[in-house]
C-alpha cells in the first residue's frame, strides 16, 4: 500500500485515490484539431519507466493534483495542487 | 516405539494439563504447550502425510513455520481450516487433524501407487500430455488426485476478522536473541516499539540452543526482556506473523488467537522495521532423503528441550557444518545412541565424547519404506538408524527483506544468500543477517536501532560459549543416483531440475514455473536455495549468478476472512439510503438495489409483483402519483464562470438559459459518448444545479471538479453536491397541480407564473421547498426539493391530500414503464459506449454550437459521420404479441450468414396503451420507421415494426393537461 501525499489532507493510503491522468496532456481546443492530434490526445500514454507526472485525484477531499513518482521504486518525488493553470 | 516422551523436561508443556485430539480418526494425547506435531511424536507417528504428486509417505520434517511436509485439515474445536501447519498449529482438547492428500488416512493412502509410476510422471508431465483434444478433459480428475488440504464447503465465519491499523517507530519482526535486544535498545532510546512473534511463546532459537546472556540463563533473560518491554507499554504480539512488507514499508501481521476467533490483520506503518527473522535449516541431498523419520537436526533439538520429546534411540546425524554438534551431545545425553557423519575431513569442531563421530564421509541413501531404517554412506558403509537428522547449513529468513526489493549479497563462507545493499527504513539483525554468536547477532541489533536515536540501555553481553559457523556448502549434485528429493511440498527432484536445464529452463522464474520448485504453501523455505545451487552446477555458473526467485508475500498462508475483514455481505459494498425508507418500507415497499441505491421498487409487497406494476403504472396515469426521486442528483455550480463552465460541460448550450428556467441536455465524454442525461436548473445568474442521473452521481461530480480544477480555476467555479442534502418528492400526473393546490407551499402554481421546465421556491413548515417543473412520466409534474431531514412531514401531508384524488404511489419499476411509452432514455440501458448524441436524435448543438465544450471535436471524425450508425427508435409488435426480450438483436441475412443490426434496450408491457412498448438502438433506424425487421432471441425469431421512440401522447398535451 503506497502513501500518497494530497497536497490538501497530507500522506494517506493509496486506496483513497483515483488516477486521473498523465500530467501536461493539454487539451486541444476546437473542431479544427487535426483528427491524429486529438486521438492522441484521447488516446496516447507514454507510461514511462521511471519518473512519471501524473494527475491524481484524493476522493475523500475531492482535489485534483499533479504528482510525480518513479514508477519503477514508487518513490513519490512531488505532489502539487492544480491552481487552474490551464485557465484562459 | 522409537520416538518418545521423556519423563521429565520440555520448557514448553504443562505436564498437569493434559489434552486429547484425533488424527486421521486415531486418538493422540499431549499436553498444553504442545504442537500438533510434537504430540505427533511423542506418540511416535511417523507418517504424517503423502506427497503432492507421487503420493509419498512424509513425516515430520521441522519445527516451525519452515514445515514441508507436516500439513493437516484440522476443525472439531477449532475454526475449520485447510492446510495448517502441524509444527506451528498448537494441540488442543477435541481438534480433529487430517493428513492432506491421502485416503482414507497418510498410512494407508490408496494413491500411493502412484509412486511406482513416478518415472511416467516427470516435471511438466502434465503441460506435455494433456494437451489433445482439450485440457479440461483430463483436469477434473487430475485434481481429485494431486494437491492439498480439503476446504470444508460448509465452512461459516466464527464472526467479523478484525482488522487494526498500527504505527510505531520501531516494528521489531522475530522475537529471538536479535529481535529481543533490538526491541529492547529502541525502547531505551524513548522509541515506541511493537515486537512480534510467529511463535507462541518469545525466545526464538534461544527457547532450545544453549547460551547464557548477561550472566543469566537464556530463560531469565527473556522473561525480563519481554517483562521490561510491557512495562514501558511497548506492544508484543505471539503467535503473529509479518507475512509482507509492502509498497512504502507498509507490514501486514496476521495474528493467530486460541479462542476461536477469527484471525486478526494489522498493517502497520512503522518509521524503522527491524527483521530479525532467524535462520532456516537445509536439507541435504542423498536418495530417499524424503522418508519418515528424516528430519532437520534443529528441529529434534527443538523437540527434546521445548517438549521433552527424543525423536528417535538409534540416530544418525549427517551435517556439512559446526550447528549439529550440539544436537547430537544433546540426544545422546538424553539416552540415544548417536552417530555424528560430518562430511568435512578437516576443520570440524572436536566430537561430544558421548557421540560416534565420522568425518569425512557423506550419506548415499537412505533405507525404509514407510519410514527410515538405515543410511548408506558414501564409502558403503550401512548403518541401522530409527532416526536420521540432517543440517545442510542455514538459509537467512531474507523473505520479507527481498519483498521490501531488498538485493541479496551472496557469502562464500556462510554458504548463503545474506541481506546486501539497505533498503530505507528497513534493516536486518541476527542470523537473518547471517549472525552466527551471540556477540555479533546483539553487535547487529544495536546498529539496526543506531540511526533512530540514542539509548539509554546496554548492549546484552554473550557471557556463555559461543556458536561456531563452520561450513562446507554441499549442494545437490548432478547425476546423484537415485531419487533425491529437493523440494518435499512440491516433489521436486535432482532429476526433475536436470530435465528442466536439458529444456533449456534454466532461468529460475522459468525453473519454478516449470518444475513447481518453491511453489505451494511452502514457498521453498528449505528448498530453494538447494534448486538453484543444482541449476547452477549444472550449467557451470555461479550461484549469485543464478539468482533467486521473486519474494512475494505472504511468507505463509493468511485466512481471505482476515483481508475481508467486514466487507462482507452487505458491506461488501454498502448501499447509499433514501431518508424515507422506513416510511416505504411501512408502505409495503419492496426494495431493490438500482446503481448503488436501495430504492423502492414497486408496492404491495411481494406477491404478484408484476401485477402491483402494472398497476401503479395505470394509476399514475388516470389521476395522479407520487414518486421518492432523491436519488436525483443535485449538484450545484456557483460563481462567475458558472455559466461558461455549464456551457463548457454541456452538449446543449445552457448560457443562455434564464434564471428560474431548466433545460434537458446531454454531458458527453471527451470522446463524444453520451456519459449521462439531465436537467439543468438555472437558480440565478451565477448559480446552477445540475440534476445527473441516480448511478451517475459521484462520477458527475468528479468530473465537474476535474474539469474546474484543471481549466477553470478555484476562484471562478464552485461546486457543492447536495444530493444527500436534500429529499425530492415527485407528483406526477393530469391531477398534479390540483393536488398541491391543496396544499399551501406559499408559491403561485399558475402556468403563467410556473410553466413546464420552470423553477419557483415556496415553503413548507417553515422550510424553504425548491418546485422544478420537469417530467420524466410525460404528464405533467412537479419535483419538490426539501432538506432531507424535514421530507417526512411533506411526503405524509402529499400522502393525506392525494387521499381526494385516488393518488398511487409508485416504484421505480412503474415509473420505468411510463418513461418508456414517452421514448425517455435512460443513459446505460438504452446507450451503450459508442453511443453519440446525434445517434439520439439530438444533432442541434452539433451543427450549431460555436463555442468549445466537451467531447466536441469527437462528433466530427470519420467513426462519428458512419452512415451505419445504430440510432435510438422505437419497436412495436404484432398485435396479440408478448413484450420484446430485452437485449435481443435484429438481425438480417447477409452473404447467407446472420448478421446483427441493434439490439432492444427496453421493453415492457404498457398498460396506459394496451400493447408492448421497446425502444432499441438499430443501424440507420432514425431513417427506417415503419420498417419491419426479424428479433432473435435464444434461436427464436419474431417481428417488431420500427417506429418513433416516443410511443404515447407523441404531441406532449398531457405535460400542460
Ligand atoms: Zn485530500
Amino acid at each position: 500500500m503506497q502513501l500518497f501525499p494530497c497536497p490538501f489532507c497530507g500522506p494517506r493510503d493509496e486506496t483513497e485515490f483515483h488516477y486521473g491522468g498523465d500530467a501536461g496532456n493539454a487539451r486541444p481546443d476546437g473542431v479544427d484539431v487535426p483528427v491524429g492530434r486529438w486521438a492522441d490526445y484521447l488516446y496516447l500514454r507514454t507510461n514511462p519507466k521511471g519518473t512519471a507526472r501524473e494527475i491524481w485525484v484524493h476522493m475523500n477531499c475531492g482535489e485534483f493534483f499533479v504528482m510525480e513518482r518513479d514508477t519503477v521504486t514508487h518513490t513519490v518525488l512531488s505532489s502539487t495542487a492544480l491552481g487552474g493553470e490551464n485557465a484562459a | 516405539m522409537t520416538a518418545s516422551r521423556l519423563a521429565t523436561g520440555g520448557s514448553a508443556i504443562d505436564r498437569s494439563r493434559p489434552i486429547r485430539f484425533s488424527f486421521d480418526g486415531a486418538t493422540v494425547h499431549g499436553f498444553a504447550g504442545d504442537t500438533i506435531a510434537s504430540a505427533l511424536l511423542a506418540g511416535d507417528v511417523a507418517v504424517v502425510g503423502r506427497s503432492f504428486k507421487y503420493h509419498r509417505p512424509r513425516g515430520i520434517w521441522g519445527a516451525g513455520v519452515e514445515e514441508p511436509n507436516a500439513l493437516v485439515d484440522i476443525g472439531g474445536s477449532v475454526p475449520a481450516t485447510p492446510n495448517t501447519r502441524a509444527t506451528t498449529e498448537a494441540a488442543r482438547d477435541g481438534l480433529v487433524a487430517k493428513s492432506v492428500n491421502a485416503t482414507p488416512t497418510a498410512l494407508a493412502d490408496r494413491n500411493a501407487f502412484r509412486d511406482r509410476f513416478s518415472r511416467f510422471i516427470p516435471a511438466a508431465f502434465y503441460y506435455k500430455t494433456f494437451m489433445w483434444p482439450d485440457w479440461h478433459m483430463f483436469e477434473p480428475r487430475i485434481r481429485a488426485m494431486a494437491g492439498l488440504g480439503k476446504v470444508d464447503t460448509d465452512w461459516t465465519s466464527q464472526g467479523t476478522a478484525d482488522q487494526i491499523n498500527h504505527h510505531c517507530d520501531v516494528l521489531v519482526v522475530g522475537a529471538g536473541p536479535a529481535g529481543l535486544a533490538a526491541a529492547r535498545l529502541a525502547s531505551g532510546a524513548g522509541l515506541s516499539v511493537t515486537l512480534v512473534d510467529d511463535q507462541q511463546r518469545p525466545g526464538g532459537s534461544l527457547g532450545h540452543r544453549a547460551g547464557e546472556i548477561d550472566g543469566k540463563p537464556v530463560a531469565d533473560w527473556i522473561e525480563e526482556t519481554v517483562a521490561e518491554l510491557a512495562a514501558a507499554g511497548h506492544l508484543v504480539l505471539s503467535s503473529t506473523t509479518a507475512f509482507g512488507i509492502y509498497d512504502h514499508n507498509l507490514v501486514g501481521l496476521n495474528q493467530r488467537h486460541r479462542d476461536g476467533r477469527p484471525d486478526t490483520l494489522w498493517r502497520v506503518r512503522p518509521r524503522q522495521i527491524v527483521l530479525a527473522t532467524g535462520a532456516i535449516e537445509r536439507p541435504l541431498p542423498f536418495a530417499n532423503n524424503d522418508l519418515p523419520g528424516i528430519m532437520s537436526a534443529d528441529a529434534a533439538l527443538a523437540y527434546l528441550r521445548r517438549h521433552a520429546v527424543l525423536v528417535g534411540r538409534r540416530i544418525v546425524i549427517a551435517t556439512n557444518n559446526d550447528s549439529a554438534y550440539e544436537v547430537a551431545e544433546a540426544l545422546a545425553t538424553a539416552g540415544a545412541e548417536v552417530t555424528l557423519v560430518d562430511l568435512r575431513r578437516d576443520d570440524t569442531p572436536a566430537g561430544p565424547a558421548n557421540v560416534r563421530l565420522i568425518a569425512g564421509r557423506s550419506l548415499a541413501a537412505a533405507q525404509g519404506r514407510l519410514r527410515v531404517q538405515a543410511v548408506t554412506l558414501d564409502d558403503g558403509t550401512r548403518l541401522d538408524a530409527d532416526c536420521v537428522l540432517v543440517s545442510g547449513g542455514w538459509s537467512p529468513t531474507i523473505h520479507l527483506f527481498g519483498q521490501a526489493r531488498g538485493k541479496l549479497a551472496w557469502s562464500e563462507a556462510r554458504a548463503a544468500f545474506l541481506p546486501g545493499d539497505p533498503v530505507d527504513g528497513i534493516a536486518v539483525a541476527g542470523a537473518a543477517a547471517g549472525a552466527v554468536t551471540l556477540s555479533e547477532v546483539f553487535a547487529g541489533a544495536g546498529k539496526a536501532v543506531a540511526s533512530r536515536g540514542q539509548t539509554t540501555t546496554a548492549v546484552p553481553r554473550s557471557t556463555g560459549p559461543e556458536a561456531t559457523g563452520g561450513i562446507l556448502a554441499a549442494w545437490p549434485m548432478p547425476g546423484s543416483r537415485g531419487r533425491v528429493w529437493i523440494d518435499y511440498q512440491n516433489d521436486v527432484t535432482v532429476k526433475d531440475v536436470e530435465l528442466a536445464a536439458r529444456e533449456n529452463f534454466v532461468s529460475v522464474e522459468h525453473l519454478k514455473r516449470y518444475t513447481t520448485l518453491g511453489m505451494a504453501t511452502d514457498q521453498g523455505k528449505t528448498s530453494n536455495l538447494p534448486g538453484l545451487a543444482l541449476m547452477a552446477g549444472i550449467t557451470g555458473r555461479p550461484v549469485p549468478e543464478v539468482g533467486t526467485t521473486t519474494y512475494r508475500p505472504p511468507f505463509t498462508p493468511v485466512p481471505l476472512e482476515s483481508f475481508a475483514g467486514a466487507r462482507a455481505g452487505e458491506l461488501m459494498a454498502p448501499v447509499r439510503r433514501l431518508p424515507l425508507e422506513s416510511v416505504h418500507r411501512a408502505s409495503g415497499a419492496v426494495f431493490q438495489e438500482y446503481g448503488g441505491w436501495l430504492r423502492p421498487a414497486h408496492y404491495g409487497g411481494n406477491a404478484d409483483a408484476q401485477r402491483s406494476i402494472a398497476d401503479e403504472a395505470r394509476r399514475a396515469r388516470r389521476s395522479v402519483a407520487l414518486f421518492d426521486g432523491s436519488t436525483l442528483g443535485k449538484i450545484e455550480v456557483i460563481g462567475p464562470k458558472a455559466a461558461e463552465f455549464v456551457d463548457f460541460i454541456y452538449y446543449n448550450t445552457m448560457s443562455t438559459l434564464k434564471p428560474g428556467r431548466c433545460r434537458y441536455g446531454f454531458m458527453l465524454s471527451e470522446n463524444g459518448v453520451v456519459f449521462d442525461d439531465g436537467v439543468l436548473v438555472r437558480l440565478d445568474e451565477h448559480r446552477f444545479v445540475v440534476s445527473c442521473s441516480s448511478s451517475h452521481v459521484a462520477a458527475v461530480h468528479a468530473r465537474l471538479e476535474e474539469w474546474r480544477q484543471d481549466r477553470f480555476g478555484r476562484g471562478a467555479v464552485y461546486i457543492h453536491n447536495a444530493t444527500a442534502e436534500m429529499a425530492t418528492l415527485t407528483v406526477s400526473g393530469p391531477n398534479a397541480r390540483k393536488l398541491l393546490e391543496t396544499l399551501d407551499l406559499g408559491l403561485s402554481l399558475d402556468d403563467a407564473d410556473l410553466p413546464h421546465m420552470a423553477v419557483s421556491h415556496g415553503s413548507h413548515a417553515g422550510d424553504e421547498v425548491r418546485i422544478a417543473r420537469v417530467s420524466f412520466t410525460g404528464d405533467r409534474s412537479y419535483e419538490i426539493s426539501i432538506r432531507a431531514d424535514r421530507a417526512e412531514p411533506l411526503w405524509a401531508r402529499l400522502r393525506h391530500a392525494g387521499q381526494a384524488f385516488d393518488a398511487v404511489v409508485i416504484g421505480l419499476e412503474a415509473l420505468m414503464i411510463l418513461r418508456a411509452e414517452k421514448g425517455f432514455i435512460v443513459i446505460g440501458k438504452d446507450t451503450d459506449g459508442t453511443t453519440l448524441p446525434q445517434d439520439l436524435g439530438v444533432e442541434g448543438p452539433r451543427a450549431k454550437r460555436q463555442g468549445e465544450f466537451v467531447g466536441r471535436r469527437s462528433l466530427f471524425t470519420e467513426e462519428a459521420s458512419r452512415g451505419d450508425r445504430m440510432q435510438l427508435v422505437g419497436l412495436t409488435v404484432p398485435q396479440g404479441e408478448a413484450p420484446l426480450p430485452t437485449g435481443a438483436h435484429g438481425v438480417r441475412r447477409s452473404d447467407g450468414r446472420l448478421r446483427s443490426q441493434g439490439f432492444v434496450t427496453s421493453s415492457y408491457q404498457s398498460p396506459a396503451l394496451g400493447r408492448p412498448v421497446a425502444l432499441g438502438l438499430i443501424e440507420r433506424g432514425a431513417a427506417r420507421h415503419g420498417e419491419t425487421i426479424d428479433i432473435q432471441h435464444l434461436g427464436k425469431v419474431s417481428k417488431a415494426t420500427i417506429a418513433a421512440p416516443c410511443a404515447f401522447d407523441p404531441a406532449g398535451n398531457r405535460l400542460h393537461a
